[in-house]
């Protein structure tokens, strides 16, 4: 058990830092707000928008081009970013970092770039049936373009990767696209074991780490994996960004994604050549403001200290799935495994025959922030039998008072619906 | 401050909870169209099937989705089932104007008794235009079945 184990801890832990974050401090509807959607987008601490601000405020110009004081203060920050985030995921080098405008698009880079040059007819590509669209559609898309095929890794019922199914599929597959912490059932994958599969069998691994990253250490030597990809707003950051990590031998090997300039070494009439990794990649004007906040958002992460991020959320996942069986027993359905240690961040449910939707709605007017829908996993759902479900998720700034919340707020869907 | 016992009143629920008017009605003669709230993944088959002088025969949905769009579409179904095209039309707009996103929605306003009597149950959806984010729910199996009798009207043509 960690440190953090009693509530009071938790609540200790997650008020320290609620007053970083301005938003958190807010009503809805007359009532303190009780954000628990962090899993669609986090809130943000002040220093993120700070740190935005004062580039726009005092030397905001653009990057890598020109020689005067703003764009070598802006140029400094941008790469100065780069390296905080290479640190922060323990990247063996800066270069590594690849930034684009979120992981959707760090995800389509590695099926466009890598996977055109790689698949072809008869090719399999493997899907974890947990995967979110984005690490999903850009994978149809190149095997509709090279003749690849797509299968799909089976789940137990309580949503947990089969592994012995893995280790079948592996055999003389192409690439392995799996998530290492779903966003609607919420299991932490074991993803380093999975990526060590991959790699005994010669499949390149592309991890979606958008729901990992904000939740425990992101040590990118230590996974394993080929490519890992991140979402900046779901990790305290501005939306706008996302990082693509690759490893260099890749990234090196791959074709540029997006053409334009920045990306060039060199071009005349008869063609051009591109520039190293990671310019290769971040063809026209970045988001240099985002890049920027993404950088303070890991280093306040990293202030925070990512193993104290993982005990809060076991500990506040354990509060929650207790407190939710506790008030409604039979009437809820919890999706996902029902240990804390094998999840991260978030519990989906579904409750009587009250919609995603319809809870969403009356927890708003208690103030309470949930997600409802099919969270952009449509496989996932019809694996469960269900077009929907009700989500709440966590990050270190919620409370046990928050989750009380939610369950009074949840009383009162349930009473509403007469049930 | 909008109320939630104003959007979830009984009839709402009945109707979510023993939706009238649920099945299918073979294609031809009826016509089919099927609506999608990709927001929510709310869903909504429709078919219809109109005589010859514009009457509405049969009416029937499948769907899965919230409350407020199931009822909604079990309320269309009753209220229109033995009605017009043109008077579907008429209920239409007056449902529309009911939500806030007609043209004129100001102070013609009918009263309850007679939005009653234009919309029948429908009515009791009045108090979606406080949520708006749950207008699409309220909405989806109305413009689903305006599109099955669009859908109608091309098929006769050809
Ligand atoms: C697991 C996972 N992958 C990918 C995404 C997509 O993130 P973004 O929209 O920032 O690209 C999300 C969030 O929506 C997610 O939860």
């Amino acid at each position: 058990m960690s440190d953090l184990a009693s509530i009071r801890e938790i609540d200790a832990f997650a008020e320290s830092l609620r007053k970083d974050f301005p938003i958190l401090h807010r009503t809805v509807h007359d009532r303190p707000l009780v954000y628990l959607d962090s899993a669609a987008s986090s809130q943000r601490p002040e220093a993120v928008i700070e740190a935005m601000d004062t580039y726009y405020r005092t030397y905001h110009s653009n990057i890598h081009r020109g020689a005067h004081t703003l764009g070598e203060e802006a140029t400094a920050a941008y790469d100065g970013a780069r390296t905080k985030i290479a640190r922060f995921v323990n990247s063996p080098t800066p270069e590594q970092i690849v930034f684009t405008k979120n992981v959707t698009e760090a995800l389509n880079l590695v099926a466009h770039s890598w996977g055109r040059a790689n698949l072809g007819e008869g090719d399999r590509i493997l899907l974890s049936t947990m995967e979110h669209h984005a690490n999903i559609v850009p994978w149809f898309m190149v095997a509709e373009m090279t003749g690849a095929t797509v299968e799909w890794v089976p789940i137990s019922d309580d949503g947990v990767l089969d592994l012995d199914a893995l280790a079948r599929m592996l055999r003389g597959a192409s690439v392995l696209a799996c998530t290492a912490v779903s966003n609607v059932v919420g299991t932490l994958n074991p993803i380093a074991d999975i990526c060590a599969m991959a790699r005994g069998e010669g499949v390149v691994s592309v991890v979606d780490a958008a729901q990992y990253t904000p939740h425990q250490v992101t040590d990118v030597v230590a996974i394993g994996a080929d490519f890992l990809g991140f979402t900046g707003h779901k990790a305290l950051g501005p939306t706008g960004v996302g990082v693509l990590w690759g490893r260099s031998d890749l990234l090196d090997s791959m074709p540029p994604f997006l053409g334009g300039g920045e990306m060039i070494e060199h071009v005349d009439y008869d063609g051009f050549s591109t520039a190293p990794v990671p310019a290769k990649f971040e063809a026209g004007t970045m988001p240099i403001a985002e890049v920027i906040g993404l950088g303070v958002a890991v280093d306040y992460l990293a202030d925070v200290g990512m193993d104290r991020v993982r005990d809060h959320d076991v500990a506040i996942l354990r509060y929650a799935l207790a407190a939710l069986t506790d008030a409604f027993g039979a009437k809820i359905r919890i999706l996902g495994p029902l240990d804390p240690e094998q999840r991260s961040g978030l519990v989906s449910f579904e409750l009587g025959d009250v919609h995603p939707h319809d809870i969403s709605t009356i927890l708003d007017q208690e103030g309470v922030a949930i997600r409802a829908g099919h969270h952009c996993a449509k496989p996932l759902h019809a694996r469960f039998g269900v077009t929907a479900s009700a989500r709440a998720s966590f990050q270190f700034y919620n409370t046990t008072a928050e989750v009380d919340q939610l369950v009074h707020a949840l009383d009162i869907a349930l009473e509403l619906f007469g049930l | 401050m909008p109320q939630l016992d104003d959007l979830y009143k009984e009839v709402i629920l009945d109707h979510y909870r023993r939706p009238r008017r649920r099945g299918t009605i073979d294609v031809p003669p009826a016509t089919h169209a099927r609506g999608y709230n990709p927001l929510c993944g709310d869903e909504i088959d429709m078919y219809v099937s109109v005589g010859d002088s514009g009457e509405i025969d049969a009416i029937a949905f499948e769907g899965k989705g919230c409350a407020i769009s199931q009822a909604s579409a079990s309320m269309l179904t009753e209220r229109v089932q033995g009605g017009t095209v043109a008077d579907f039309g008429d209920a239409f707009d007056r449902f529309k104007a009911m939500l806030g996103l007609g043209d004129d929605d100001g102070p013609a306003f009918s009263t309850d008794e007679e939005l009653g009597r234009q919309l029948g149950d429908a009515e009791a959806l009045q108090a979606v235009r406080e949520f708006p984010s749950r207008i699409k729910c309220a909405t989806l199996a109305w413009n689903t079945l305006d599109q099955a009798l669009a859908g109608r009207e091309s098929f006769e043509e050809t």
